[in-house]
């Protein structure tokens, strides 16, 4: 029931992604249409919420976490990395991706086995490219979905309706991960693991970033505001695998900086 | 006469050339000069007076103030302009300044650059990895419509730019007040008085 409950929304929410994010035309490649704020004022307090749970718990576990042996830092960093692999490996095989596929999942291989369960990144020093990350949330826009309506998700933080379905697709089993943990009939992993993995993940992430957001806060006069903007940057950048080297679609838009020349 | 005016002709494009600046170099330089900034011992609040100068100098502050307001800068009257430009200039100063002097020893590597069209080059960088940070990239988007004397207009941080990261604050807070000018004159001006 709990299953058939997911999947109906996960429909839903892929159904309205289609509508609102595109306006009726489906062209990825195309410049990004701008993401609305339809829930501003309940994202909003969702993140009031998500601030003070940061500052109150997050941070100062993020901070404690920096002060542990670097060595531990870095498998850490480097086993929730590893794991993450789970989740790219397949979504490279729906973006039709293969050959990169065949690559991460050897890089798996090789980091769990010699890497000890991916706590030393051995691939990299192999000489493997560089490791990124892709959800589902990318495989949907590279599939033509738009991104839907900009969503604060409680504890979570910035999403879309697009990425917040994709994240669906891991408990519909999407991440193996996961499906090892809630429903594998072994004795390693449970709920209670596959739950701290992903707070080790998160406090891993906010580690990483505590003097960005602090900058960022300091220095912005609608921090709302800012962290969208960024986040739905970096989830265009990621979708257009920008780092792999699709740098001309990033400067492709040149009518906002012409148009200010022309006043 | 002819031959002196071929002469002249050719002197003349000689000044131009030794004028012109190319933007790789300009950045450089311009980091340079930041870095030399950061690395002295001096106080954090002459650090930032410093960074501002800097900024005065290199930086298109009117450009990335226009283009910061989208499209509310076309309903602006010549005194609404005036007084925008001079909170922004204010803003963009304070702002850009305190988020760099956060940085200490930064080594700043010019990798390469992209000749986008007669007004714009991308010119690619690299802040050098440290213990405390992974490397970064940073890429310049710099006006070059004035060839002697190239300006910065964005930085684009891992992909993420800065002047459109600040383009879509403003318009959050337009947005949010109706569409009054006001309300950011407002929000610029606490920013820079805090």
């Amino acid at each position: 029931m709990k299953k058939i409950s997911l999947i109906l929304i996960t429909t839903f929410l892929l159904a309205f992604n289609a509508n609102a994010g595109s306006d009726g035309e489906l062209n990825l490649r195309e410049q990004p249409k701008k993401v609305k704020d339809c829930f501003e004022g309940i994202n909003r307090a969702t993140f009031a919420f998500n601030q003070s749970l940061d500052k109150a718990i997050i941070k100062p576990l993020a901070e404690g976490y920096r002060n542990l042996p670097d060595p531990i830092q870095k498998g850490t960093h480097n086993f929730v990395t590893n794991l993450s692999s789970l989740v790219t490996i397949p979504n490279n095989v729906l973006q039709g991706d293969i050959k990169l596929a065949v690559i991460n999942t050897a890089r798996l291989v090789v980091n769990s086995t010699v890497g000890i369960l991916g706590t030393i990144d051995v691939a990299n020093g192999m000489g493997f490219p560089k490791y990124e990350k892709e959800d589902y949330g990318q495989t949907l826009a590279t599939w033509g979905f738009g991104p839907g309506c900009y969503v604060v998700l409680p504890v979570l933080g910035p999403s879309t309706l697009r990425d917040t379905t994709g994240s669906f697709m891991n408990i519909l089993g999407g991440d193996p991960y996961y499906n090892a943990s809630m429903h594998g009939n072994n004795e390693f992993l449970n709920e209670n693991v596959y739950m701290a993995t992903k707070a080790v993940e998160g406090i891993d992430f906010r580690s990483n970033n505590i003097e960005s957001f602090d900058n960022l806060e300091v220095n912005s006069i609608d921090f709302y505001a800012s962290v969208k903007s960024l986040y739905l940057q970096d989830r265009e950048n990621k979708i257009n695998n920008i780092r792999k080297g699709n740098i001309e679609i990033f400067y492709k838009n040149e009518e906002d900086w012409e148009e200010i020349d022309k006043n | 006469m002819k031959k002196i005016f071929l002469v002249l002709l050719f002197l003349n494009l000689n000044i131009l050339n030794v004028f012109s600046v190319e933007p790789d170099v300009f950045v450089q330089s311009t980091v340079n000069r930041a870095s030399e900034i950061l690395t002295k011992n001096i106080s954090k609040e002459d650090k930032i007076n410093n960074l501002k100068e800097i900024a005065k100098e290199t930086v298109d502050i009117e450009g990335v103030g226009f283009y910061s307001l989208g499209s509310a800068r076309k309903s602006l009257n010549n005194e609404q302009k005036i007084k925008y430009l001079k909170l922004f200039e204010d803003y963009f100063l304070k702002s850009f300044s305190s988020r760099l002097s956060e940085y200490t020893n930064p080594e700043i590597d010019v990798l390469s650059k992209k000749v986008l069209s007669e007004n714009y080059t991308i010119v690619n960088s690299v802040l050098k990895e440290t213990a405390e940070r992974p490397e970064v990239k940073i890429d310049w988007r710099i006006y070059t419509k004035n060839k002697d004397n190239p300006l910065i207009r964005d930085l684009i941080i891992e992909g993420l730019s800065l002047a459109r990261t600040q383009k879509e604050e403003f318009a959050s807070i337009l947005s949010s007040n109706d569409g009054n000018i006001n309300s950011l004159f407002q929000s610029l001006e606490k920013f820079s008085s805090n």
